[in-house]
């Protein structure tokens, strides 16, 4: 079990003295460590793609580039705004409006020497399969949510193993908040994937709209309000753009207005940013952690050095609020995930909802979370979103209740362009008989 | 009611830049970071104590200063972002200066080594360090009563320590939200019970409009009152309070399109939380029965906890938080229920405050200050210093013992064999195993602590980039709670493994 250590002081003559020792000598918990030369150049050949150039993103970008991995893309399509410069180190001041991607990569390639980073300005949605057959791994640090299910998706649906063992491209990826976060090793297919977790990101609660529209009691009602029915009402501008501080500027006043009606205190210019923009808290501390961690785990897998995170423990959780506390435990994939499961998941549902209902359920519904649903069953088309004509086709749809359009049992199919090519399948579980009467007194 | 209109402007140039932390720390927490002054007294591989920097010099410390003999060197670049090419050969703690000042403009520069007037707030030191150092750094934090923390990082392992001057309180530990209700639903005050009363008097007779709408409190009062008409007290077990639970359902209107009401479900979900008497808080008592000796006693959090203290034995309760929770209502009917929780608290403030300002020292002390105290009450926190080293043969025993029992095996070992390298950044496995051996007997027939000293062995005193990035995150965070004295730091120790990806906290 125990290796024999020689003790020399390294030469410090060698850029990469550090990690060459960890790299060419096994530990005690080390499983196939190979430190053929071969093995060795391996780290220097592959690619990693980084996806985000923000605050996590600046962050990995360092920290793979000083782990010695030689190529590197990043994507990202935002431009730095000046919120960023309290985190995202790689940018100054007078970056401000260029492409996060572009400043965050050359500033690495110029610091650390022999890295090469290749920046992509764009979408992750704009890339096809063949640009993400070409990377070993992706590195992912996003905020948004959607972002996730689209790679996770697609880096499933990628996988032809065990005949094409390549195709499988561990998906490592970071999210932070305040001082929490965590880091997380997907294995396509093999381990449970983004969307086998997506309950453990539950959205917040929407508040209802009868409360903005006459009971307001709390500051953020009354900038709810603002944003979802003053401005649709006014339409002071052609549209809301969350970045102009004219807007923010307009949806304040008027918030502030309504909470003067209300006798509602609390309403300021900071906190309606953050609620119209969904403002998570980020600092730079919490960033490097989580970062990291990802690039940690991605450096073990891209060498053997050390066993990680994956097939068997594949979450880290971090807390700094009270102390600090982790836990690192192995979330189970699940049989019925829409994205890397077998089988159908149940889906409780009262038949007596009209499918317009079913569809704005889906947006809040922990284990769905989908904004724009299409949904057939096996028989028929109920309602497509898009193209436009079998939008009108499918339309009047909209009206009629579940109990009508479907059996209990039966499977539906439910897809959302966010998620790119993959179908959610439920399997309808009625929660109570269908009582085919007119609801609400509606006459036919 | 009267509401000073908020001046409409839009947020300055560094509320803007700040924004994303201002939204954790507030601007009070953003003034004592750039009051403050951070020393690095900078060793061995010298990068986890850079990385710390770094993640505080972004969000805008005021003042850092480096100590560090090294000059750097080729192998520096490899693991080391805040250095290159131009640096080879000068001195690092100059060249990680230059490169970290880039990052904050806001940050004025200034680099002086130990030993100088300067009052440092807090010292961060790396290790391995030279042992003469180590006096030196410990001499001045004792000395001038600063906080130390002692941080290591080699291979995939790392450990980092806070050592206090002194007992650290903290008013602002910023709980979770859904942790904090504080309602007086078992023991009303009598303008609370009249709020309530208005409303219920007549329950049966409203209409549905304004039966949906009577708030959960109010509801629960109601019931709490016709509860202990028939059962001669209130709920207290948790089997009474489901009856309960139960009984405040029954009272709700079927009869509405949705089959149900919102805030009777609201009223349901609120019973287990809602209707217990409340406790003191450990960590509260253990404030309460602390004897500050006499320069900590004329300190304004224990002028303050004297007169909550007294509050306390007084009314058998901690001063009322204030808030309330958010909850089905109509909005005239919700602000007046807020104001009635508000005039309580502040009336409670009044009265600590009267009895802080009885002190000779109370009459300095800021009023906003008894408020946040009043308020937070049942999340003070106290960080005792600790005053004897913790015997690391007994500790060791407990951690072993336990290990059949605990979820995941301890990483005492990690900081055994990291601790014995604090002086020596080359040892192989064998002598690590014998100076622990000093200090724990059997070491060396215990095979997690035989793997441990092989990891750091295996090192060679080199760190890896990722492990140092990591470290010196969770040492910044520490460094901002100790600095904003928000939040709540660790006491006092901190292990990291890096391959099974765990912390754990031990106090030694
Ligand atoms: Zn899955």
């Amino acid at each position: 079990m125990s290796q024999p250590i020689t003790v020399a002081p390294p030469t410090s003559s060698s850029r990469w003295t550090y990690l060459d020792q960890i790299r060419k000598v096994p530990g005690p918990f080390s499983e196939d460590h190979d430190n053929s030369e071969d093995a060795l150049a391996r780290l220097e050949t592959m690619s990693v793609l980084v996806i985000g150039a923000g605050g996590l993103g600046c962050e990995i970008l360092k920290d793979l580039a000083l782990s010695g991995f030689k190529k590197i893309h990043v994507i990202d399509m935002d431009t730095i705004d000046v919120s960023n410069l309290n985190r995202q180190f790689l940018f100054r001041q007078a970056d401000v409006g260029k492409s996060k991607a572009e400043v965050a990569a050359r500033f690495v390639e110029k610091r650390v020497k022999g890295v090469s980073i290749t920046p992509h300005n764009c979408k992750i949605q704009d890339k096809d399969e063949d640009f993400y057959m070409q990377f070993t791994a992706v590195v992912c640090g996003l905020d948004s949510i959607e972002a996730r299910r689209w790679i996770n998706a697609t880096l499933v649906g990628m996988v032809d193993y065990p005949d094409n063992p390549e195709s499988l491209k561990p998906l490592i990826d970071g999210g932070t908040e305040g001082f929490k976060g965590q880091s997380r090793v997907v294995i396509p297919t093999m381990t449970s994937c983004i969307e086998c977790q997506l309950d453990m990101h539950a959205p917040r609660a929407a508040v209802p709209l009868c409360t903005l529209a006459t009971i307001p009691r709390q500051p953020e009602h009354c900038i709810e309000w603002a944003h979802i029915m003053a401005w649709e009402q006014e339409k002071p501008f052609p549209k809301l753009d969350n970045d102009d501080p004219e807007h923010i500027t307009w949806l304040y006043k008027k918030a502030l207005a309504r909470a003067r009606d209300f006798n509602i205190t609390g309403v300021t210019y900071s906190l309606t940013q953050g609620v119209v923009k969904n403002i998570i808290p980020a600092i730079a501390s919490t960033n490097a952690i989580i970062a990291a961690s990802c690039c940690n785990e991605a450096f073990k897998i891209a060498t053997n050095s050390n066993p990680g995170l994956g097939l068997e423990d594949n979450y880290m959780m971090y807390s700094g609020n009270e102390g600090i506390y982790t836990y690192t435990f192995k979330h189970e994939q699940k049989d019925d995930c829409p994205v890397c499961g077998t089988i159908a998941r149940n889906m409780e549902i009262d038949p007596n909802w009209t499918l317009q209902e079913l569809i704005e359920s889906m947006a809040a519904r922990p284990e769905a979370q989908l904004k724009k649903p299409s949904i057939s069953s096996g028989s028929k088309t109920l309602f497509f979103q898009s193209p436009e004509s079998l939008m009108l086709k499918t339309r009047p749809n909209l009206e009629k209740r579940i109990g009508e359009l479907l059996e209990n049992g039966e499977e539906i199919a439910v897809s959302d362009p966010s998620l790119g090519s993959v179908d959610f399948k439920f399997r309808l579980r009625f929660s109570k008989p269908y009582a085919p009467a007119p609801k609400h007194g509606v006459t036919e | 009611m009267d509401q000073t209109p908020p001046i409409l402007h839009g947020p300055s140039d560094k509320e803007k830049k700040y924004d994303r932390q201002l939204r954790l720390w507030a601007a009070e927490g953003q003034q004592a970071l750039e009051d403050a002054h951070i020393l690095l007294v900078n060793s061995g591989c010298g990068t986890v104590g850079v990385e710390t920097l770094k993640n505080l010099v972004l969000p805008g410390i005021g003042h850092f200063t480096i100590a560090d003999s090294a000059t750097v060197n080729e192998a520096d670049l490899g693991v080391n972002f805040f250095l290159d090419e131009d640096c080879l050969g000068k001195s690092r703690a100059e060249c990680c200066v230059k490169l970290l000042l880039e990052l904050n403009p806001d940050n004025d520069d200034i680099r002086k080594l130990l030993g100088s007037e300067k009052q440092y707030t807090l010292v961060i030191y790396s290790l391995p360090i030279d042992p003469a150092d180590l006096a030196l750094v410990k001499k001045y934090g004792e000395e001038h009563k600063v906080p130390l923390l002692s941080v290591h990082s080699a291979g995939f392992y790392s450990y980092f320590r806070l050592h206090l001057p002194g007992n650290f309180p903290i008013v602002d530990t910023h709980p979770e939200s859904t942790s904090t209700t504080d309602l007086r639903l078992l023991k009303p005050w009598p303008e609370l019970s009249k709020f309530a009363d208005d409303l219920t008097n007549d329950i049966e007779n409203l209409s549905a409009h304004e039966h949906g709408h009577v708030p959960y409190i109010a509801l629960l009062l109601h019931y709490l009152r016709k509860w202990k008409e028939s059962h001669g007290e209130y709920p207290s077990t948790y089997k009474d309070k489901k009856a309960f639970a139960a009984f405040v359902a029954a009272g709700a209107r079927t009869d509405s399109p949705e089959g149900g009401e919102e805030n009777y479900d609201e009223a349901v979900a609120a019973v287990l939380k809602t209707i217990s008497t409340p406790t003191l808080p450990g960590a509260l008592e253990e404030v309460f029965d602390y004897k500050p000796d006499e320069i900590e006693a004329g300190t304004t959090f224990w002028i303050i906890a004297d007169a909550v203290k007294q509050f306390y034995m007084k009314h058998n309760e901690l001063p009322l938080p204030g808030s309330v929770p958010d909850m089905k209502a109509q909005s005239t009917v919700y602000v007046k229920l807020q104001n009635l929780y508000k005039a309580k608290a502040r009336q409670d403030v009044a009265e600590v405050d009267e009895m802080v300002r009885t002190h000779s020292k109370g009459r300095e002390i800021d009023a906003v200050e008894v408020e946040t105290f009043c308020k937070n009450a049942a999340f003070i926190k106290l960080i005792r210093a600790s005053s004897t080293p913790m015997d690391l043969q007994k500790l060791s025993n407990s951690e072993f013992e336990n290990e059949q029992f605990a979820l995941s095996p301890s990483l005492l070992p990690i900081y055994l064999a990291l601790d014995a390298t604090s002086h020596t950044p080359y040892a192989s496995s064998s002598d690590i195993i014998a100076t622990i051996d000093k200090t724990i007997p059997e070491a060396s027939s215990n095979t997690r602590i035989v793997q441990a000293a092989e990891e750091v062995a295996r090192a060679k005193g080199g760190e890896l980039q990722n492990i140092s990035a990591l470290t010196g995150g969770m040492v910044s965070q520490e460094v901002i709670k100790i600095i904003t004295k928000q939040y709540i730091p660790i006491n006092n120790t901190c292990i990291f493994d890096g391959i099974a990806s765990r912390t754990q906290v031990l106090c030694l």
